[in-house]
């Protein structure tokens, strides 16, 4: 018992979040969880571009371009190829990892406003360029895709757990979507935690320090770039699965943007971000055009118009107020209110935060 | 050669539409250090602005040059409001504010003037006359026109005013020139406002090729991008150069390119962009700079 004492806070935190996402389908309709599902996956994406945006300090206005290229593989090599939807999985992030990786050597060269500028390039040329290659990608059309089925003996375990139905597709997906989010999460803890994260902040924090201290600047970029690549090809293919369907305009500009958008309002450079991120992501175009819908006080016009400049007028508006006001995300207010709320029970003097006190000839 | 004559001549349209929104891009890199991504929106709403104008019965040559200036004082209130509280932020939160500006600004676009594609009058009629052989457009004439006048007027307000040196002083040097007492911070505003005001122009000029709506600039946009990166994107004489060879060989490459057609023309100016990024990074005439950590 004694040990469980000496186990950090939060890791608490993490284990009640991994129960309550293990149970939730068992608690919600199976279209739900299908949401819930794309919610885990924008976790996933916005996870990769916090550890490009986040830790190494790069931008990349180009996200929705390599979630289309993970979602093309997977789509492409299950219609066309008839190949095992799981298995294209990590094929898809592979090759979007590596396509990332390849990038990232000509964006070694530019300055953050060049990257901004390329990337975001990337993402209005991308929906074009699927239109292309027809025979492959079938242009405006889309490629629809079966809905996966689980596995007999998971389906039928969880009908016995639950002691209702057997497994649906969408709940497969659901714990497809889960299962993978939690081990790309702790991934991405163990990089950020140890010497590849400790590099990539240090880049982030000065380059030509970081540089001066053996740090392989140009390496651990591209590294970023590839990883970053990978989360979001993985991302890209759990999409196509779950949407069933990937046409050219399922991957929009806006994706892009709104990923952006989620990792900012997470909160950069933190773990948890990506998870509000996600969440965020999904459900804030959901819900603000469909709360005035709901609303018999606002004018029938008025709400018809809102349903679709509603979501761009509150991404636009909430970016900007949390860059001036709460640069760190979601994440960074709730800390810094935990923070202030231990000062204020415990008195102002002890902070007792566990932080070695700051060298005072470093500083 | 007469088809040929006329490709370039229309793509010398398109350019100098292209020029005058990269040139807004340069103002605004020249006074922060910042790519304004939200420059093509500013221009869409100011084009909605002087759509609602001309359709209240107001003649074109008034609703011009009354949206050119609401444009500016746009430029300047949203320089006060949403940039000022960032301006020293790194240059990801810069980057990050204008993206949600774009957002913002489209969103409140789709929301006062809805979706629908509208088709913007034009000042000149489609009819051609000959030149060099060539059958140029009355329209194309025009645009090129409007555009050589803003150049040109934006050239002499910056290199040949008191005004304009102290802007260019401000934005080069914001300690030396406080000291000398020029207000450096409403210069950054008057910067915003003037490449509000040079954007809008290019918005209105392009409307009646494109068809009015929210997302009227987004490819625009990327051929401004295109052409201030070519240009050297400190440099306002390079966006102009830049915007013309972008237009020009974006139209070339869509007529004579096999494969490229009309929908792959956003992908010649993204090869553009990312050619010079990779080949020449300070682009046709910007200078190099040496860079600090």
């Amino acid at each position: 018992m004694k040990r469980f004492g000496q186990v950090p806070r939060r890791y608490w935190l993490v284990a009640l979040a991994v129960i309550v996402f293990a149970g939730l389908p068992t608690q919600v309709t199976s279209f739900q969880s299908l949401e819930w599902a794309e919610v885990l996956i924008f976790a996933i994406v916005i996870m990769g571009l916090n550890l490009l945006v986040g830790y190494s300090g790069q931008i990349s206005l180009g996200h929705g371009a390599f979630m289309a290229l993970g979602a093309y593989t997977t789509a492409i090599l299950v219609h066309r190829y008839h190949i095992d939807y799981l298995a294209t999985i990590p094929v898809a992030g592979l090759l979007t990892g590596l396509v990332g990786f390849i990038l990232g050597i000509p964006a070694l060269r530019l300055s953050p406003l060049y990257l901004a500028l390329a990337t975001f390039a990337l993402a209005v040329v991308t929906p074009s360029l699927i239109k292309r290659p027809e025979n492959l990608t079938q242009g405006v059309q889309g490629i629809l895709l079966p809905p996966p089925q689980p596995p007999d003996w998971l389906g039928s375990l969880f009908g016995t757990v639950t002691g209702g139905p057997n497994m649906t597709s969408d709940q497969w997906l659901y714990y497809l979507s889960f299962v993978l989010a939690c081990v790309l999460f702790w991934v991405a803890w163990n990089i950020v935690r140890r010497r590849p994260g400790r590099a990539l902040i240090a880049i982030r924090d000065g380059e030509v320090a970081a540089a001066a201290f053996g740090v392989n600047v140009a390496g651990y970029k591209t590294l970023a770039f590839g990883l970053s690549a990978f989360y979001a090809g993985v991302a890209g293919a759990l999409y196509a699965l779950a949407s069933s369907f990937v046409s050219p305009d399922t991957f929009p500009v806006s994706l892009s943007f709104q990923l952006l958008v989620g990792a900012v309002i997470g909160g950069l450079g933190s773990i948890a971000g990506p998870l509000f991120g996600g969440i965020f992501t999904f459900w804030l175009p959901i819900i603000s055009s469909q709360f005035v819908q709901t609303q018999d006080w606002i004018p029938d016009q008025v709400a018809v118009v809102f349903k679709n400049a509603g979501p761009a007028v509150t991404y636009g508006a909430l970016l900007i107020l949390i860059m001036i006001f709460a640069p760190n995300g979601l994440v960074g207010l709730i800390l810094s209110a935990y923070a202030r709320l231990r000062s204020r029970l415990r008195g102002v003097g002890e902070r007792g935060t566990g932080q070695l006190p700051p060298d005072p000839q470093t500083v | 050669m007469q088809e040929l004559m006329q490709q370039v001549l229309s793509g010398i349209a398109s350019g100098g539409i292209y020029a005058s929104l990269a040139l807004a891009l340069v103002l605004i890199y020249n006074a922060m250090g910042l790519v304004n991504f939200a420059q093509g929106e500013m221009a869409m709403f100011a084009t909605f602005l002087a759509f609602t104008l001309i359709g209240r019965g107001m003649s074109y040559w008034i609703a011009l040059p009354i949206t050119i200036a609401l444009a500016f004082a746009g430029g300047i209130v949203i320089q006060r409001v949403i940039i000022r509280p960032v301006e020293r932020a790194p240059v990801l939160t810069l980057v990050i504010v204008t993206l949600g500006l774009a957002t913002l600004v489209n969103g409140l676009a789709g929301f006062f003037f809805g979706y629908l594609p509208r088709s913007f009058p034009s000042p000149f009629s489609v009819q051609t006359v000959n030149i060099l052989g060539a059958a140029a457009s009355y329209q194309d004439l025009g645009v090129i026109g409007v555009s050589a006048v803003v150049l040109v007027l934006v050239y002499l307000l910056l290199q040949r005013t008191t005004l304009g040196l102290a802007m260019r002083a401000a934005a080069h040097h914001p300690e030396a020139s406080r000291l000398l007492g020029v207000r450096v911070s409403w210069m950054l505003a008057l910067g915003w406002g003037l490449a509000s005001a040079v954007g809008a122009v290019s918005g209105i000029m392009v409307a009646p090729i494109l068809l009015l709506e929210p997302n009227m600039m987004q490819t625009v946009i990327i051929y401004a991008f295109a052409a201030a990166v070519l240009g050297g994107i400190e440099s306002p004489l390079g966006a102009v150069i830049g915007g013309l060879i972008v237009g020009v060989t974006v139209n070339l490459a869509g007529a004579y390119l096999p494969g490229v057609g009309g929908d792959l023309q956003l992908a010649v100016a993204f090869a553009i962009i990312i050619a010079v990024l990779v080949l020449k990074p300070n682009g046709l005439l910007g200078r190099g700079a040496a860079r600090r950590a």
